[in-house]
């Protein structure tokens, strides 16, 4: 990094994260400096930054996602982690050694590809056994079949690939990349191929394996319900960059900008001025969740906000949406339109007057 | 592939221009002009109205056996050009086989029309098998969509359907025309006057070097327009589905008792042209000659002769096209296509003209290989590189990059990720390219009457000069071993092609 020209070395000190919310793992087992990747776009000199200065670290057995929406620089974040795309500008170390410029096959990672990418020359079991080439035949044959057993895939040794389910492929590609033992496991939208039903099933199985193996994962995704469900950690990417890392409790709770608190879950947006621990806004004074100062967009999660039929009142109902277990209301508040979700038991009819009231301490975004 | 090419140039660039000009300006090169021209459009026209009823026949109706006729109507391809004209030759004349068996003599089909009638009983299954695919591939909801906008079914047919299969039709004409152009077999034994008889005529009769190179020029000329047009008139008129979705097969038209009959009568008079007359033909010969036992030692070593080419040729080219088509489907650049396009440069460059310029250039540049067995193998290799490189490249494009990257990942560097995992996926398309090759081969004529070591007398050749020298008798069995080897290979790429649409 040091032959980079000076102006383009935006020092950042490496504990220090960019919105103080990494929890720095007590044992670094692949950290990702500053990586940057440009590919070329409509023509030789305009070049489109597909990621810009990623920094992530992840520890022994620890499993993370990478969230974003499509085009975000997820996947090819994974790809040069994996070695599959050259980085630009930047570094990446597992377990101390430097591997930025390592052929895939020289890291010691594995990777889940989203089509699973089973050779189709090859049945199950060699499909499995595919990696351990420097192993006794017989060795191999019986770690392979151990691996099956573990993602529950016996008896199936013979099979080709195209005889299998989708849900079946994808756990022989995660048996094949875990027989070899890689301390990272990668994987790139890995339940995108599957139903709906079978993907809520499937993850939890995944993160059990995981766990299981002791394997630290980076796991790519665009669905945030999959990210919060089964990450420890989530970063989460906008425009080739990560705005925001931290536990899925974390980002949820304490969403840094306006994008993360709109893509994971919902958010009302409000404007206010800051002072310490408060904040003046068109609802009163608010506390705040961390220290903010000035003007500053207020994030309101559609839970906080409780709803009280007032015929006095500014807000109008004008849409409802019942779920169940709870209702989504949309409450029209002068220029306003705000989300608010409520328990399945009040009724407010669409047209009726209401009063809206914040119950919860708000998160000033930057 | 470039340099015996420059040799070729060099070689008709050392006579004075005022030699050039009396030679160009003879009348004999406007006639050969015209005769080629004559006979590229006359074998066009008449694939075209063979191939395109049968294509519609067997996708857009309900004809019956359509299965058995589209087997039936492709098999013309096992037969080469020249027992295509040894049958038509076979067929007529005072000995021939409809005045022996039926009393009716013809006279020999001779000159244009015999010419014509060779190529394109042999050649239509080419325009057959392009048009048929684009025709089953055709998205029939835009022909739904133009009957919903008041077209009646013949004019949605003309006014969408056609235009579509335009660039299947320029395809199918492409490779017809180059065979064409290059053949030399059937026209040679037609008795033709085209460019490349005239240049081998040229080498080999009158050694006049000079002319036939300058000949051999001209036609080079001619095949690089052929395919210069086709790919100006294809610009712009690549037409891709836009919408998502499968298609549903496209509504069949109902054929009447008529038009059953009708159609399967067209087909039949097709089958019975270009595969019944050939057979026919040959099995009459055979019988006449009563046993083959005698011609067997002779047949066995010529077939041993056109094996020990066009195996090694097979697998020569087989390895050249694997880097090629590699570079091009995983590292596109200008280089890579450019080396593709020159790949089809051998191919296009007529086959005579091709060996002509090898003999220059061996004779001024590379004497140690004149008319060896290796030189032969190389320039087959080289002239049908082509043919390799394609189904070789599809099936590349068809093999997931993520599954190369999945056995990176997994410990194998980029060699051996090659040989475990990419061949493996492909072979289907490396035979297949093989075969394609092996085959092109062993039927091969003027390469191999240019360039092949003294003595060396395969197949095609013998048969080919027996027929010429009107020992029809001598020529069936050579012509009947061709021809079973070639339909081998035919129902190979078949159920190849069968195979591949399950997939």
């Amino acid at each position: 990094m040091n032959e980079r020209p000076k102006i383009l070395t935006f020092k950042m000190p490496a504990e220090a994260s960019p919105l103080g919310y990494r929890q720095k793992p007590a044992r670094p087992l692949l950290e990702v400096d500053r990586l940057r990747k440009t590919f070329p776009h409509a023509g030789p000199k305009a070049t489109l930054a597909a990621v810009e200065r990623v920094s992530l670290s992840l520890g022994e057995g620890e499993l993370m996602a990478l969230l974003g929406p499509s085009g975000c620089g997820k996947t090819t974040t994974l790809r040069m982690i994996g070695g599959f795309e050259t980085p630009d500008e930047g570094r990446i170390t597992l377990a101390g050694r430097d591997i930025t410029h390592l052929p895939p096959e020289a890291r010691g990672i594995g990777f889940v590809f989203q089509d699973y990418a089973l050779f189709p020359h090859l049945d199950v079991l060699e499909n499995v056994r595919f990696g351990l080439r420097h192993m006794p035949r017989a060795q191999a044959e019986a770690r392979a079949g151990e691996m099956l057993a573990l993602v529950g895939l016996q008896g199936l040794e013979r099979r080709r690939p195209h005889q299998l389910s989708g849900g079946q492929q994808q756990r022989v590609a995660l048996a094949r990349s875990l027989a070899v033992a890689p301390r990272v496991i990668l994987l790139d939208e890995p339940f995108s191929n599957l139903d709906a039903k079978m993907r809520v099933e499937t993850r939890q199985e995944v993160r059990k394996l995981l766990k299981s193996t002791g394997a630290a994962g980076i796991l790519v995704t665009h669905d945030q319900e999959e990210a919060l469900a089964l990450a420890d950690r989530i970063a989460v990417m906008e425009g080739g960059r990560v705005v925001q890392i931290g536990t899925p409790d974390e980002i949820y709770r304490n969403p840094a900008t306006e994008f993360v608190a709109n893509f994971i879950g919902r958010s009302n947006i409000l404007s206010g001025t800051a002072s310490g621990m408060e904040a003046k806004t068109a609802f009163g004074n608010l506390p705040l969740s961390r220290a903010a100062n000035g003007a500053v967009s207020l994030a309101v999660r559609p839970e906080q906000i409780l709803l009280e039929p007032d015929p006095a009142g500014t807000a109008s109902i004008v849409g409802r949406e019942f779920r169940g277990h709870d209702q989504i209301y949309w409450v029209q508040e002068g220029e306003r339109c705000m989300i608010v979700i409520s328990g399945p038991g009040a009724q407010h009819p669409i047209g009726s007057r209401v009063r809206l009231r914040i119950c919860d301490c708000v998160v000033p975004l930057t | 592939m470039l340099l015996p090419l420059a040799y070729l140039l060099l070689r008709a660039f050392e006579a004075d221009p005022a030699t050039v000009r009396d030679l160009l300006l003879r009348p004999r090169t406007g006639r050969l002009l015209v005769n080629t021209t004559a006979l590229t459009a006359g074998v066009l026209a008449f694939s075209t109205v063979i191939a395109l009823p049968l294509a519609w026949l067997t996708t857009r109706t309900d004809l019956r056996f359509a299965r058995t006729v589209n087997i039936l109507v492709v098999l013309p391809l096992a037969v080469p050009g020249y027992v295509m004209a040894f049958a038509l030759i076979g067929l007529s004349g005072h000995s021939g086989f409809l005045n022996q068996v039926f009393g009716i003599a013809l006279p020999r089909p001779y000159g244009w029309l015999g010419a014509t009638l060779a190529l394109t009983l042999y050649t239509f299954p080419y325009l057959y098998l392009n048009l048929r695919a684009a025709l089953s591939g055709f998205d029939p909801s835009l022909e739904e969509a133009a009957r919903a906008l008041g077209c009646s079914r013949r004019q949605a047919f003309f006014r969408v359907t056609l235009p579509h299969l335009l660039p299947a039709l320029l395809a199918g004409w492409l490779v017809i025309g180059l065979y064409t152009i290059g053949d030399f077999g059937a026209v040679a034994l037609m008795r033709y006057e085209v460019f490349s008889y005239a240049i081998y005529i040229q080498y080999s009769a009158a050694f006049d070097r000079l002319y036939a190179s300058w000949l051999a020029l001209i036609l080079i000329a001619i095949a690089l327009s052929v395919v210069w047009w086709e790919s100006r008139l294809r610009e712009g008129r690549r037409y891709a589905r836009t919408g998502s979705g499968t298609t549903s097969g496209p509504e069949r038209l109902r054929l009447g008792p008529l038009g059953q009959a009708l159609g399967l009568g067209f087909v039949a008079l097709v089958v019975l042209a270009s595969l019944g007359l050939p057979v026919a033909v040959l099995a009459f010969w055979m019988t006449r000659a009563g046993t083959i036992m005698p011609a067997l030692p002779d047949l066995l070593r010529a077939f041993g002769d056109s094996l020990s080419v066009a195996a090694p040729a097979a697998v020569l080219a087989a390895a050249m096209a694997l880097p090629i088509a590699a570079l091009a489907v995983r590292y596109p650049s200008r280089l890579s296509d450019l080396v593709n396009r020159l790949a089809f440069v051998g191919y296009a460059v007529p086959p005579v003209a091709f060996a002509l310029a090898f003999v220059f250039f061996t004779l001024q540049g590379a004497r140690f290989l004149y008319q060896t067995h290796f030189l032969l193998v190389l320039v087959f290799a080289l002239s049908f590189l082509a043919l390799a490189l394609g189904p070789i490249r599809s099936a590349l494009y068809l093999a997931r990059p993520s599954i190369e990257e999945s056995a990176r990942a997994l410990g194998y560097g980029p060699f051996a990720t090659f040989w475990h995992v990419t061949l493996p996926t492909i072979r289907p398309g490396v035979i297949a390219g093989m075969v394609l090759v092996f085959v092109i081969a062993m039927k091969e004529l003027p390469i191999t009457f240019m360039l092949a070591p003294a003595g060396f007398r395969p197949l095609a050749i013998t048969m080919f000069s027996r027929t010429s020298e009107g020992m029809l008798l001598d020529a069936a069995p050579y012509a009947a071993a061709i021809m079973v080897f070639s339909a081998l290979f035919v129902g190979f790429v078949l159920r190849h092609d069968r195979k591949a649409g399950d997939g």
